[in-house]
């Protein structure tokens, strides 16, 4: 029994130390590095207190990569649900071909965020007034000119262009946990809702949603992290772009630390980062945890 | 009824167009000849099929300085199996122990291997550099192996425990009456019902980690080194490269994955609904 108790503690002790090493002391280190001066290729460890969070504050890239993430997360958390919920609300009607619809509008998950960036970039590309391209030309021969856009390159557009291939990406997603949602709530309630003289509008908003609350929550949940730390989409599809208006915080992490070398400055760019994403996870994780005592 | 019929088939019709667009796009242009590229007619698809695009993007082409794909492709493979078998295995015996021999403190550790999973990797990278440095470990393969079975780890363990939790433990506690012990019991009754599971771990862990870009683009900046979602980023990045090399090569490196998708999709599905933590 003794020997089995340890044999148990030591099959999980590899990875327990892995994690705890590559996880939480390099989040401490490197939340050490964002109070030193090390903003040059050579480490230099001198203590300099909250000097790089000072100046990062001051930093109009930092301010603009904030906003856009703001920007970025909701309007791509709402197209996503809204999407994802419509998509798997239809489906459910017993549909011909549900499976191949349902297939096509997931496969997107399967791929690259790099692949999805260069395929978007390439069909978002406007081309020039005289000589459109991609999506423009494309709308100009379906008569629909007036939508024609800058698309990313356009500052005042940025990052939403990117949103529109991050949804792409993403909806199938949000589609399928639905749709899983959906098909597990028992038909008889369905049955006693129509019953009862509800259309099928009113079965859908007051029956279906609410009893979807815990996947609409965990949608919100794994679709905001995702989107706080958007980083390879950007690069693939757009870079910074012009006056950094398609810029997000994890790419400016990148670009001051491994470019710029400003360690550093990165590495408080990095801390602001996790604790955007902890404030979203750690709650979630502390609540699935209990409920899943409870049960 | 009937009119509202139509509309809910319309809807899921034009969803799917946009959902097949980037896909038209990619095979369209990356099949098209040289001669045929015309951006003024990049909607149509090609007169005739041709694979220069695809040898381009996967030979490269040395007059221009072109590199091609075929090294990273490797570089990707070689990474991605060993790394998606290792990880397998950890999430299995880490498992294992958190539902059939929970010791105390076994409560804490799931958490604090399951918020490994969110976070941002920009809050590790520097030090995980300065450490694979020491290692003897950056810039190769072996380090990019490495770090993809560390990271890989909250999601093996939670895959296989809930897997896991679903074996009754009468099972487990039948079997030490009957005097078998911990590996024994790991051996006979948990590894051979385990296929379900290895088979939605793998095939998640060979997805995410084929996708990665952002450790193979800092743990390896070297371009012989790197893999294929790196080199793609790189290939695109050149203005010189025409669209269809850059299609091309978007499609050679969406592949694998791909394939994945469609011919185990049931497996997929799984992995990617355990992964918003739907079963915890």
């Amino acid at each position: 029994m003794q020997k089995d108790k340890i044999l148990s503690f030591l099959f999980i002790l590899p990875s327990l130390i892995l994690v705890i090493i590559f996880v939480y002391i390099f989040i401490g280190w490197t939340g050490f590095i964002s109070l030193t001066d090390w903003n040059d290729i050579f480490p230099s460890y001198n203590l300099v207190g909250f000097r790089n969070y000072l100046e990062l504050f001051q930093n109009l890239r930092f301010q603009i990569s904030m906003r856009n993430t703001l920007v970025f997360t909701t309007l791509f958390l709402l197209a996503s649900l809204i999407i994802g919920f419509l998509l798997a609300i239809f489906l459910d009607q017993r549909i011909r071909g549900e499976n191949l619809f349902r297939n096509i509008y997931l496969f997107p998950m399967a791929i690259s965020f790099v692949v999805t960036g260069v395929v978007w970039r390439w069909i978002l590309n406007p081309g020039t007034a005289g000589n459109p391209v991609g999506l423009n030309q494309l709308l100009d021969k379906i008569g629909l000119s007036f939508l024609k856009s800058g698309w990313y390159t356009d500052p005042k557009i940025g990052i939403k262009a990117v949103v529109i291939a991050a949804v792409w990406q993403m909806s199938g997603y949000v589609m399928a946990m639905y749709l899983a949602g959906i098909r597990s709530i028992p038909y008889e309630l369905f049955e006693a809702a129509q019953v009862d003289g509800a259309n099928l509008w009113q079965v859908y908003r007051y029956i279906v949603l609410p009893l979807l609350r815990p996947i609409t929550l965990g949608a919100v949940i794994i679709l905001g992290h995702i989107s706080l730390k958007i980083f390879d989409l950007v690069v693939a599809m757009t870079g910074a772009g012009a006056g950094f208006s398609c810029d997000v915080p994890a790419l400016f992490m990148y670009d001051t630390t491994f470019r710029g070398n400003h360690f550093a400055q990165g590495a408080s760019i990095a801390i602001i980062l996790l604790v955007m994403v902890g404030v979203l996870i750690v709650p979630y994780l502390r609540y699935s945890l209990r409920s899943e005592v409870k049960r | 009824m009937k009119l509202s019929r139509v509309l809910i088939y319309l809807v899921l019709i034009l969803f799917a167009i946009f959902y097949l667009t980037p896909v038209y796009v990619l095979l369209i242009t990356s099949m098209k000849s040289f001669a045929e590229v015309d951006l003024k007619r990049m909607w149509n698809p090609p007169k005739t099929i041709s694979f220069e695009s695809f040898v381009k993007a996967w030979f490269g082409d040395s007059k221009k300085g072109l590199r091609g794909l075929s090294q990273n492709f490797l570089n990707s493979l070689y990474l991605v199996i060993p790394a998606t078998i290792i990880s397998a295995l950890l999430g299995s015996m880490n498992g294992y122990v958190l539902t059939k021999w929970k010791f105390q403190g076994a409560n804490i550790i799931f958490p604090l291997l399951l918020f490994g999973m969110f976070i941002p990797y920009q809050s590790i990278l520097i030090p995980l550099v300065q450490v694979l440095q020491r290692m003897k470990l950056y810039s190769t393969i072996y380090g990019l192996i490495f770090v993809h079975v560390v990271y890989g780890i909250p999601i093996t363990t939670l895959i296989f425990r809930n897997y896991y939790s679903t074996i009754p433990t009468e099972l487990i506690e039948a079997a030490k009456i009957d005097g078998a012990d911990f590996l024994g019991i790991y051996r006979r009754i948990v590894l051979p019902v385990s296929m379900p599971a290895f088979a939605v771990v793998m095939i998640w862990q060979f997805t995410s980690i084929w996708n990665d870009f952002l450790f193979g683009l800092v743990v390896a900046p070297n371009p012989s080194v790197q893999p294929v979602t790196v080199a793609l980023n790189n290939l695109a990045g050149s203005y010189f490269v025409e669209w269809n090399i850059q299609m091309a090569g978007a499609l050679i490196t969406a592949l694998p994955p791909l394939l994945v998708y469609i011919f185990l999709g049931k497996y997929f599905m799984r992995g990617l609904l355990s992964g918003s933590l739907s079963g915890v």
